[in-house]
């Protein structure tokens, strides 16, 4: 059996390439000292930092000195969350979409002490843009964490009618494109954005925060740098913002191809029957694609395809620490069990995917066969 | 005449995803056009599930009752 790999589970954590691999190692060679002191080293990595800031505000199109770097994606929606939560005193409800991310969802309720608002979505996940109209009328409401584009659904939000209902009503917009940057143009309306290195090929551990000069925000802990307690680490920093420039690079061209293959997934997908495709198969992240699969278990599903070489996500309740499928599928009334998402990186081919259908096809064959399920169809 | 609808039940208590509905689709293929199937499950999953394979097997879901012990009653109708 040949040992080759298709890595296809790349949302949240694609493969480094050389290039941000050297920039790790060029990161810790320079940039080991603590850039808030005062020495020619903290001079130094102090620079590195300042660069990689401002290309970073350049792809996020924020300024400068209103970009932050944190621990983790999930740390930066945390710290906006509860910032901007914070600065709206007397303001405690958190409006949230029904597909936002479970961290944006604890988050809000561990700030507000109760649980967010949630605004229903229609079935390719799009929110429903009156639901949020009558939900931000309450004058309770502190902020919209809302996403940019879905990281199971793959579905892009309208964020700029959405910045329209929320910036009428004196709401800050906080926008989640922990699955998007990188990967599509960055989103212009919002009013506090979180993004994830991690996502497009940058190390783990760093995550990014950008805000509106307008955006208030208040710390919530008592060291200066809210946003990165003890400071950032300058390698990561370095790193994940040259991975950015490398996928920013090829990204219209990258984005078309990408987009092609998934389209080629959800045909042929489509084409087996009692196989549940979703997301928005237009307005979509070009790289990412969910189907659910009758009558298979979700467990089974991902541990056959890892023993055939392809490594794949799912939001299924049997292949998660909880007992709940993924909140979700659930709020677009998609399938839950058979569940499989994919996340394609650039080192993804066509040849790859095509194998990947095929042995996707005959797994989900064999396990209904073996769980005596009935003919579909 | 018009033949007598049937009203069947699956107990799929204590049983997880996809196993209730597996056991569903079983009895379906052994029922008639106009027949209901409840489901009685205690898996939060098929709450999403019973709904998504009555729509993609082109069959009614009628509805969901919580039953006794914290288990849902999920109903669908064969076309």
């Amino acid at each position: 059996m040949s040992p080759s790999r298709t890595f296809l589970d790349a949302g949240g954590s694609a493969p480094l390439t050389q290039r941000t691999r050297d920039a790790l190692v060029a990161g810790f060679a320079e940039g080991w000292a603590d850039p808030d002191r005062v020495s020619s080293e903290a001079r130094r990595a102090r620079s590195l930092v300042d660069g990689s800031r401002e290309a970073m505000a350049d792809a996020l199109g924020a300024r400068t000195e209103d970009v932050h770097f944190t621990s983790s994606g999930v740390a930066g929606l945390e710290r906006v969350i509860a910032g901007v939560w914070t600065a709206r005193r007397g303001r405690e409800e958190v409006v949230v979409s029904a597909v936002e991310r479970d961290a944006t969802v604890h988050a809000a309720q561990f700030v507000a002490g109760r649980a967010p608002r949630e605004i229903r979505v229609d079935a390719l996940g799009h929110i429903d843009r009156d639901d949020l109209a009558v939900a931000l009328d309450d004058p309770a409401v502190a902020l919209a964490a809302i996403q940019h584009a879905n990281h199971e659904l793959g579905t892009v939000q309208d964020l700029a009618a959405i910045h329209e209902l929320t910036a009428a009503r004196g709401v800050p917009l906080v926008v989640d494109a922990t699955s998007s940057i990188g990967h599509i143009a960055s989103p212009e309306s919002w009013d506090a954005l979180a993004a994830n290195p991690a996502d497009w090929g940058g190390p783990s551990g760093i995550g990014v925060i950008a805000l509106r000069p307008g955006t208030r925000w208040l710390p919530a802990w008592p060291e200066g740098d809210d946003w990165a307690p003890g400071g950032v680490s300058v390698p990561l920093v370095l790193a994940a913002t040259v991975a950015l420039q490398e996928r920013l690079e090829n990204a219209d061209s990258e984005a078309t191809r990408l987009a092609d293959l998934i389209d080629v997934v959800r045909a042929r997908m489509r084409a087996v029957p009692g196989i549940d495709v979703v997301g928005d198969p237009e307005r979509r992240l070009p790289h990412v694609v969910t189907f659910s699969c009758l009558y298979v278990d979700g467990e089974a599903l991902l541990s056959r395809l890892d023993r055939e070489g392809f490594a794949v996500g799912s939001g299924s309740a049997c292949t998660t620490s909880s007992l709940e499928p993924s909140r979700v599928l659930a709020a677009v009334g998609a399938l839950t069990h058979g569940n499989v998402r994919i996340a394609l990186h650039p080192g993804i081919t066509s040849d790859d995917v095509d194998r990947f259908v095929d042995a996707a096809t005959r797994v989900i064959e064999d396990l209904r066969s073996e769980a005596g399920a009935p003919a579909i169809g | 005449m018009r033949p007598q609808l049937a009203e069947l039940n699956v107990d799929a208590r204590g049983q997880v995803c996809p196993l209730p509905i597996i056991a569903l689709a079983r009895v379906a293929a052994g029922a008639s056009s106009g027949d209901t199937i409840t489901v009685e499950c205690t898996d939060v999953a098929a709450r999403v599930d019973v709904p998504a394979w009555a729509r993609m097997t082109g069959n009614d879901f009628v509805g969901e009752t919580e039953t006794d012990g914290g288990a849902f009653a999920l109903t669908v109708r064969l076309r």
